[in-house]
């Protein structure tokens, strides 16, 4: 595969929907109002984790003034299947979770939808509920798969053998608990019916899938359904798949004849998005004296609801990350009476890395070889399960780069000593990664009479500046200026596309739009440069021919945290990363991604816990003022560097993405400073003053 | 939401006359507290008697320091205030760590300190709670509390007060000016609370009728040697874990007086008088400050999972006053 000579790749290109954004024009799926008769609907939870829905008596609702209508599964219509259960709305009794949509109601109003939402009477059966997960749950089982497609468990040579005879072994058990989807605009939708064809103005990671989901509920032919998302304020994987809001808003839409409004509260998104699972991770490492590993042994205890199995791909970063003949990865499931995980940033990747860095920081104590050192004695050749070549993997060099901008040659790896004032300080280091994937998908170029070019692709640009870099990229294909491009993305009319997801945005959707633009030039050139032309392309083929390598980008990360002597309160003073992921695409859009990430990371180290509330078996504290995320004072420096990085065996671009891997190993690197700063070891996230103050 | 009456008090009088015949009225000040309660259904009222605008809007210094401050002050006003940042600094400071600079720009004086307590299930109308619906239960006790009292608190309730600056103030000897249903009177700040014991459902001995005119502040001639520390799950804008205010009046390494009250530990700003009744007279050391912490801190009896908080208020309490040693 050539790489595309690059003029805008690689430099700063302002967003360009800069100025709809900073000027409020841009309009998100909650502000399009396809008619003046827009309604609202909204959404009536349940109360109890287990159990069936008697009766709902509406009587009290509907005789407010301004209320059209209550719907349940006692008057809903029928849907056609979902393969995921989450979306069959109203078409069981069944309740599986505290915070499950047992009704919505519809009124002309939203504060009227509200106060009618409250006045519904829902009827119980209600049935002892199972809300807590713990590794000896008897009803922990092994899944098919884990998510999306990866083997449940991995064995290769005699791990518990070689764990038996290792000179040095650690044998640790970390947690995680559930962590929350809360990007800042909340799931939306507006839905309307036209012409016996559904459209949907909805805030997701991916039209197309959005679209085909919905056709399938409604009974309707893909065609007849639109979904147009041209902004969408962050998902993280929350808005990856449809979730309930958008059925009801169609569903609604459909009842009253109207358009329709559905938006989350912030605390409905508790239960209703999607979050990552609580997990439970031992971690067994047997190793020789200087740190080299003979066995990596890692197992993960996850939930999952009983509406769907989510399994999470906790391990799958072990199977890839550090040279031992002997290895093993495993992960076992409870179904328990809780919503629905599902994907949060790098599922898999962020916790399982959480893990296994903290194992590796407390092995290199245990052999007392620097933690740096010790991951480079490990560092593999190929990929360590699969034997296959990497396309490329730049782990010791970031690790290098990093330490040396970082200051980590002088460090002293003694816990606990160094005091400033009433503080006492610390740093560490941990290694991040997360697959290249590349998906199928279609987009169209087109040679516009005025010698500008237009490229279309159901690309979904989630605040990532997804539209942005295609610009760019098209821009170098076609040999043009980046200002020649228009770019149109997130609306399900435009050419099929794979999700904003997986970090495969750029690489998948960039494909398209290189050879859509490729083809483009050919039909110019052979018809003498006569405008308008159009091409299309489809990178199925290409996308299943591609070579069988391991694919993944790296990184390193550092953090210097000081923790008072008196209260425990731990603060991150720096944080630097160094990935190795290609070529970046845009230098000022990637930085912000990966700050981002590292910041989701802190918070994931520091704060973010959903706390089950074991008698009712709902995430109790479901709002930000009680769910902590970092605010602006605990992220006082932050820096972000890349190797050069060339590979040619990824896609036209030669990039990785970016997305996902800056939140991969951040909680490791603080809670492995925290360790140093202070001698007391925390395996149990986040990392609360509690555990310190003493 | 519920819908309601929305009116503007144009003067004290008429406020409270607006108040006293509804039992489903309320006074609204910067609307923080209460607008978000009636989002969530904690609150219900039929009518809201806007006191804002009250002219109860500045704050007076006395030459000694004394002040006597508005009730419709804005939270950020107070806490930029010359005089109160000269004399009272750890007011300044508890107004400051309190909230964001946007909730801090709406917040009254009067409104703070009746805000209502943040305990999760207070907030959640689909569960139990004894101070929002008396003999339901109270689901903290045995359920997530990690945040909640470790004194003050009962079998009925274990919620804590949310202000940073009602701590300051319970320090300083606050007064609260009151126009009620018989006319004006004061009261002491810390006896404005009262402890839930078998009745939660009140955070205060007020009438529903009684409007918080102003809250006076005397003078305090160490009140300049003071300090608000606050200890938080975040470096901005989250409730305390525990905080505590102290101003401290030392000569010749003795301690002559001093002013101490807890945040985030009680159903009430505590005052901690035990501890500063061990501290008068007493050497000005580490050793003295930890036995007045735990003179205090004795009576605590935290729950299953705040332990924690006790000696992290020791720490806090030895750490503030050693620094006020130093200062």
């Amino acid at each position: 595969m050539t790489v595309t000579p690059t003029r805008a790749v690689g430099t700063d290109f302002d967003r360009v929907e800069a100025a709809e954004k900073v000027t409020g024009t841009a309009r998100y799926a909650y502000e399009h109002a396809p008619d003046r008769d827009t309604v609202y609907a909204v959404p009536v939870q349940s109360v109890i984790a287990r159990g069936e829905v008697v009766n709902v008596d509406t009587d009290g609702a509907l005789t407010l003034p301004g209320v059209i209508a209550a719907v349940w599964h006692g008057n809903a219509p029928r849907l056609g299947p979902a393969d995921d259960p989450e979306l069959a709305l109203f078409q069981s009794r069944r309740v599986a979770y505290r915070g499950q949509l047992v009704a919505g109601v519809i009124a002309e109003t939203l504060e009227t939808a509200r106060e009618a939402a409250r006045r519904l009477r829902v009827e119980y059966a209600q049935e002892p509920h199972d809300v807590v997960l713990r590794v000896d749950h008897p009803k922990m089982y092994k899944p098919s798969k884990v998510n999306p497609a990866y083997p449940t468990d991995t064995e290769y040579g005699d791990p518990d053998a070689a764990l038996e005879k290792a000179a040095v072994t650690v044998d640790l058990t970390y947690s995680t608990p559930a962590e929350h989807n809360n990007p800042m605009e909340p799931h939306a939708t507006v839905a309307v019916w036209e012409n016996d064809g559904l459209v949907v103005y909805d805030s997701n990671q991916g039209s197309s899938a959005v679209r085909d989901t919905l056709a399938g509920l409604f009974g309707l032919p893909p065609d007849a359904v639109r979904v147009i998302a041209p902004h969408v304020g962050g998902g993280f994987g929350s808005k990856g798949t449809p979730r309930p809001g958008v059925v009801l808003a169609a569903l609604a839409a459909k009842v009253t004849g109207r358009a329709v409004k559905v938006t989350m509260t912030r605390q409905q998104m508790f239960a209703l998005v999607g979050y990552r699972t609580p997990i439970i991770q031992r971690v067994r490492l047997g190793a020789d004296e200087d740190g080299t590993l003979r066995a990596i042994v890692h197992d993960a205890f996850e939930q999952t609801s009983t509406v769907q199995e989510f399994a999470e791909q906790t391990t799958t970063p072990t199977r890839i990350m550090y040279a031992a003949p002997n290895r093993r990865t495993t992960h076992r499931l409870a179904p328990l009476d809780v919503p629905t995980p599902s994907w949060m940033r790098a599922p898999g990747e962020c916790p399982g890395m959480f893990a296994l860095e903290s194992a590796m920081d407390e092995l290199a104590i245990a052999c007392g070889v620097d933690p740096i050192e010790l991951r480079i004695r490990n560092e593999p050749e190929t990929d360590p399960e699969s034997g296959l070549p990497f396309s490329s993997r730049n782990l010791v060099a970031c690790l290098r780069e990093g330490a040396a901008r970082f200051g980590w040659a002088d460090r002293d790896p003694a816990p606990g000593v160094r005091r400033e004032g009433r503080r006492l300080v610390g740093t560490g280091v941990a290694a991040a990664t997360y697959p290249a994937y590349r998906l199928p998908s279609r987009a169209t170029a087109r040679a516009e009479p005025d010698g500008g070019f237009t490229v279309r692709i159901a690309a979904a640009d989630i605040g990532t500046g997804a539209r942005t870099a295609l610009t760019q990229i098209a821009a170098d294909a076609l040999r043009t200026a980046p200002e020649r491009v228009r770019v149109e993305v997130g609306d399900s009319a435009l050419p099929t596309a794979s999700l904003a997801g997986g970090s495969s945005g750029t690489a998948s959707w960039g494909t398209a739009v290189v050879r859509a633009c490729e083809a483009l030039l050919r039909e110019l050139d052979r018809y003498g440069g006569r405008r308008p032309q159009e091409a299309a392309a489809d990178t199925t083929a290409e996308v299943e021919a591609a070579e069988r390598l391991s694919r993944h980008a790296f990184g390193a990360q550092f953090a210097e945290v000081g923790v008072d002597v008196d209260t425990g309160e731990v603060r991150v003073s720096r944080l630097l990363g160094v990935f190795g992921v290609g070529r970046v695409i845009n230098p000022k859009t990637a930085r912000s991604q990966f700050i981002g990430g590292m910041t989701m990371g802190l918070g994931m180290a520091l704060m973010e816990e959903g706390v089950m509330d074991v008698e009712f078996g709902d995430y109790l504290n479901h709002d930000f003022a009680q769910y902590h995320i970092p605010a602006c004072a605990d992220v006082p420096d932050i820096e972000v560097h890349w190797v050069d990085e060339v590979d040619d065996r990824l896609n036209p671009m030669g990039s990785k993405g970016i997305g996902e891997i800056g939140i991969v190993g951040t909680a490791a690197a603080v809670a492995n400073a925290v360790h140093h700063a202070t001698g007391v070891r925390v395996r149990d996230l986040p990392i609360r003053l509690d555990r310190l103050v003493g | 939401m519920r819908p309601f009456v929305y009116e503007r008090a144009e003067e004290a009088r008429s406020a409270v006359a607006a108040v006293a015949d509804r039992p489903d009225a309320m006074y609204l000040g910067g609307g923080t507290n209460l607008v978000d309660l009636m989002r969530l259904g904690v609150a219900e009222p039929a009518r809201l008697v806007d006191v804002s605008r009250l002219p109860y809007d500045t704050v007076g210094v006395r030459p000694d320091g004394a002040l006597r401050i508005g009730a419709a002050v804005r939270n950020s006003d107070l806490a930029a205030h010359p005089a109160v940042r000269r004399a009272h600094p750890l007011l300044a400071q508890a107004l400051l760590a309190g909230a964001s600079g946007q909730v801090r720009n709406m917040a009254t004086v009067g409104g703070n300190l009746l805000q209502r307590t943040r305990c999760a299930y207070f907030q959640d109308i689909t569960k139990p709670c004894n101070k929002r619906n008396p003999g339901s239960g109270c689901p903290a006790r045995e359920g997530d509390h990690r945040n909640l009292a470790i004194i003050g608190h009962s079998e009925a309730c274990v919620a804590t007060h949310p202000s940073d600056m009602a701590v300051a103030l319970a320090a300083l000897d606050a007064v609260v000016h009151l126009e009620g249903r018989d006319g004006p009177r004061t009261l002491p700040l810390t006896e404005l609370y009262r402890l839930p014991g078998d009745d939660p459902r009140r955070d205060t001995v007020l009438d529903p009728a009684d409007l918080i005119t102003e809250v006076t502040v005397p003078a305090l001639s160490f009140g300049g040697r003071s300090h608000y520390r606050k200890v938080r799950d975040r470096a901005s804008f989250a409730f305390a874990v525990v905080s505590v205010a102290a101003a401290l009046d030392v000569a010749g390494g003795v301690v002559r007086d001093c002013r101490i009250a807890f945040g985030a530990i009680a159903p009430v700003p505590w005052r901690a008088r035990r501890a500063e009744e061990a501290l008068r007279g007493a050497p000005a050391t580490e050793d003295a400050f930890a036995a007045a912490a735990r003179a205090e801190l004795g009576q605590a009896r935290p729950l299953r999972d705040n332990a924690f908080k006790v000696p992290l208020a020791r720490n806090l309490l030895v750490r503030t006053l050693t620094e006020l040693v130093v200062a």
